[in-house]
């Protein structure tokens, strides 16, 4: 006996189908109330729209993007791409965002590797670490991120002169600036990055096919990377003191540098914690049956342990990353030029500010949809790995 | 947990003692020198001139300035408002931990607070009137941050519901603004509040600063909020409300009986510790020029007689965070269990 069952077995109407009649299912219950709901906003908005536009015909204003391709008239402080007064604002702004990437990526890089040790260190049994470990965080987490910043930002403008400047090794911390040591090449980096790219996409390869000695393979690796990068002129360049100034290697902004020191500690305090929770969600009883089985202790964190927490651990850091990336907007506090910086020096320059603040937030919008989308791709990994395959 | 036995903990086996005697001689390079700084070569009474000499600490700027960290250029002769703003805001707040309290007299009593708080601090009638650009410190941030929580908690309530209702027009609405919100900085936010809201009012209205970021921090906190919430409403099961609506009890009813006090029960500690990161957002204020209490700290390092004593200023402001912040985290966490016993 079969019992008459419709196609997708969910409307039960045999005319509830079609484009339209999906609409209505999707838009559900009460329909003219949220029209008149939407319509309500909507006219809200509108009213702002229309006097917004009538400010800025009072101010002279003409929306529109057509200013990006006039000239702006200010200096950039600090700019990886060349920009001088005169350049367009669109320059300005390609300016802004290489500024934000270079301190949210390498603050994202920072964090994670002092969260990383730090979470760790408070796993430790150690009572005396343990604490250390605690006082560090909860001060850390319980202050604001402005707050730091204004004091790592004193502190880098009140650094003695290069005469006085503490270091050595390299690192110098200067009022004309942090020196660290650089990375030169005398041939470009074309060769070179493609040397060291070829050598360990050789020994990914070359791993995959053996069970045993994958090592070995990696320091084979290293060490020709180091071998080749040496025989095609790539150097340290260090810095070093000479006469009354430091000369040689890379020489970072106080206001960089302060801004990277203050997201690194912030963010590391939140990351430490996501660590700690994430190996600590790895129930002991896997550790214990791993030892029984005679894994050593690397081979413990590496193939049971790790791969569980990084499941717990990849979605907190995803919005750890997205947070530090939006927090750097405070750059503008200590005038590092990044993205809303120079939106902000635009705005003011140029009256546009609704157009300055729409690609703030669309910026941002494309930074947080990419990166998520990104970490997701990773998650999907990341969460696969270690399950029962079907 | 006593002394002698975390020592047994600390030096128990080899790798523990080089752990502890290694993390024991990373704290002897840091701690004598901070201690010489802030304790036995601090300057605890003087000027500028007497801390200029000294190579500790100006504990002596804190006493000449702290009424203007707390309070920044308020009228001193008016001093008794905020101080009455900040004692209410703080008395209110102890009140609202305790949960045998909570019901309508809190719910209630925090509105009343909060216009009265308002009224205090500007004055009208038969309180001399002061201008908001001579407001600041301690009882802007806290005046800020309280009155943004009171209006972005019902709103989230509202944006949260949207989202999990079955009405997709309403439901697009508000996943749309949540997520530009949650993408978009602070700052960012502030500059709208800054640059574009004074342009959309119309013609003549003036809202002042204070105001304006007080608004638009509001909308900002309520999408991060309303997530929050969301968390809680997805706990509870479809059952609960079909139940609800078998018995008869409207949609509105049954939100307000059945489902939100079960679905706020089981986000209360992560409400607490959201408002605690809001108290610390509020210091963004000081990026647009608002004096709250970092920018009161802030500008009290750059007055001619006391220049420069910025560890001092900062250590002061972030003593009061600190005091604000850890008290609310532990409140969270002895709410979270406590909840979890009932």
């Amino acid at each position: 006996m079969t019992l008459p069952v419709t196609s997708d077995g969910q409307s039960p109407h045999p005319f509830a189908r079609g484009k339209f009649a999906a609409l209505v299912e999707w838009w559900g219950p009460r329909p003219w109330s949220q029209i008149a709901a939407i319509l309500g906003i909507a006219a809200l908005l509108l009213w702002f729209g229309l006097n917004v536009a009538a400010s800025l015909q009072r101010a002279g204003i003409t929306p529109g993007f057509g200013f990006l391709f006039r000239s702006a008239n200010f200096q950039i402080g600090e700019s990886t791409l060349a920009f001088q007064a005169g350049d367009t604002y669109l320059r300005a702004i390609a300016v802004g965002i290489v500024n934000t990437l270079k301190v949210a990526v390498a603050g994202c890089v920072l964090a994670t590797a002092l969260g990383v040790a730090i979470g760790i260190g408070g796993l430790s049994a150690n009572p005396i670490l343990g604490g250390l470990v605690r006082f560090y965080i909860e001060a850390i987490r319980n202050t604001p991120l402005l707050l730091q910043l204004f004091f790592w930002i004193a502190l880098a403008r009140n650094l003695p002169g290069p005469k006085q400047a503490p270091g050595g090794a390299g690192f110098y911390l200067s009022n004309r600036g942090i020196f660290v040591p650089a990375l030169t090449s005398a041939s470009g980096w074309l060769v070179p990055v493609a040397v060291v790219a070829g050598l360990g996409l050789a020994a990914i390869v070359a791993s995959r096919f053996l069970s045993r000695g994958r090592g070995l393979v990696w320091l084979a690796a290293v060490a020709l990377s180091a071998l080749a990068l040496s025989a095609l002129g790539v150097g340290l360049d260090i810095a070093h003191l000479q006469g009354f100034n430091i000369r040689g290697g890379m020489s970072l902004s106080p206001e960089f540098a302060a801004l990277l020191t203050a997201l690194t500690v912030k963010f590391s305090a939140s990351i430490a914690e996501i660590v700690r929770a994430g190996i600590l969600s790895v129930p002991v009883g896997q550790r214990e049956a791993a030892r029984a089985l005679g894994l050593n202790d690397w081979q413990i964190l590496r193939l049971v342990v790790l791969p569980q927490a990084l499941r717990v651990i990849v979605p907190l850091i995803t919005s750890s990353f997205l947070d530090l990336a939006k927090d750097s907007s405070l750059a503008v506090a200590i005038g590092y030029p990044d993205l809303v910086s120079i939106l902000n020096t635009t705005a003011n320059t140029t009256g546009q500010a609704i157009e300055a603040v729409f690609i703030m937030t669309v910026s941002f919008l494309a930074l947080n949809l990419s990166v998520a989308a990104l970490m997701n791709r990773y998650n999907t990994r990341v969460a696969l790995r270690g399950q029962v395959k079907r | 947990m006593t002394l002698s036995s975390t020592l047994r903990r600390a030096f128990a086996g080899p790798a523990n003692i080089a752990l502890s005697l290694a993390t024991l001689s990373i704290l002897a390079l840091i701690l004598p020198p901070l201690f010489g700084w802030a304790v036995t070569h601090a300057v605890w009474q003087g000027d500028m001139e007497t801390c200029r000499a000294a190579s500790g600490a100006c504990w002596a700027f804190l006493q000449a300035k702290a009424r203007f960290i707390l309070f920044a250029f308020y009228p001193a002769e008016q001093l008794w408002r905020p101080v009455l703003v900040v004692m209410a805001l703080l008395v209110l707040m102890i009140l609202s931990t305790l949960p045998r309290l909570w019901g309508k007299a809190l719910l209630t009593l925090w509105p009343i607070t909060l216009l009265s708080a308002w009224w205090l601090m500007a004055g009208s009638g038969p309180l001399p009137r002061v201008s908001v650009n001579d407001w600041g410190g301690l009882p802007v941030t806290l005046l800020v941050w309280t009155t943004c929580m009171a209006f972005a908690l019902p709103t989230a309530v509202l944006l949260a519901l949207a989202r999990q209702s079955r009405m997709g027009g309403l439901r697009s609405l508000s996943v749309a603004y949540i997520e530009v919100m949650r993408a978009t900085p602070m700052v960012a936010i502030l500059y709208f509040a800054m640059l574009i809201l004074p342009m959309a009012l119309p013609n003549g209205i003036i809202l002042d600063k204070i105001a304006r970021a007080t608004i638009m921090t509001a909308l900002f906190f309520t999408a991060y909020l309303a997530e929050v919430v969301r968390g809680g409403l997805q706990t509870i099961p479809a059952g609960q409300a079909e139940a609800a609506s078998a018995l008869g009890l409207g949609y509105w009813r049954t939100v307000q009986l059945i489902v939100l006090p079960q679905a706020l029960n089981k986000v209360i500690p992560g409400l607490v510790n959201l408002a605690i990161g809001f108290l610390l957002a509020t210091s963004l204020l000081a990026v647009i020029g608002v004096f709250d209490l970092l920018n009161a700290a802030k500008a009290s390092t750059t007055d001619p007689a006391w220049m420069g004593f910025y560890d001092e200023a900062y250590i002061f402001a972030a003593l009061i965070y600190f005091v604000l912040c850890f008290g609310g985290s532990r409140y969270s966490l002895w709410l979270e269990r406590r909840l979890q016993r009932h």
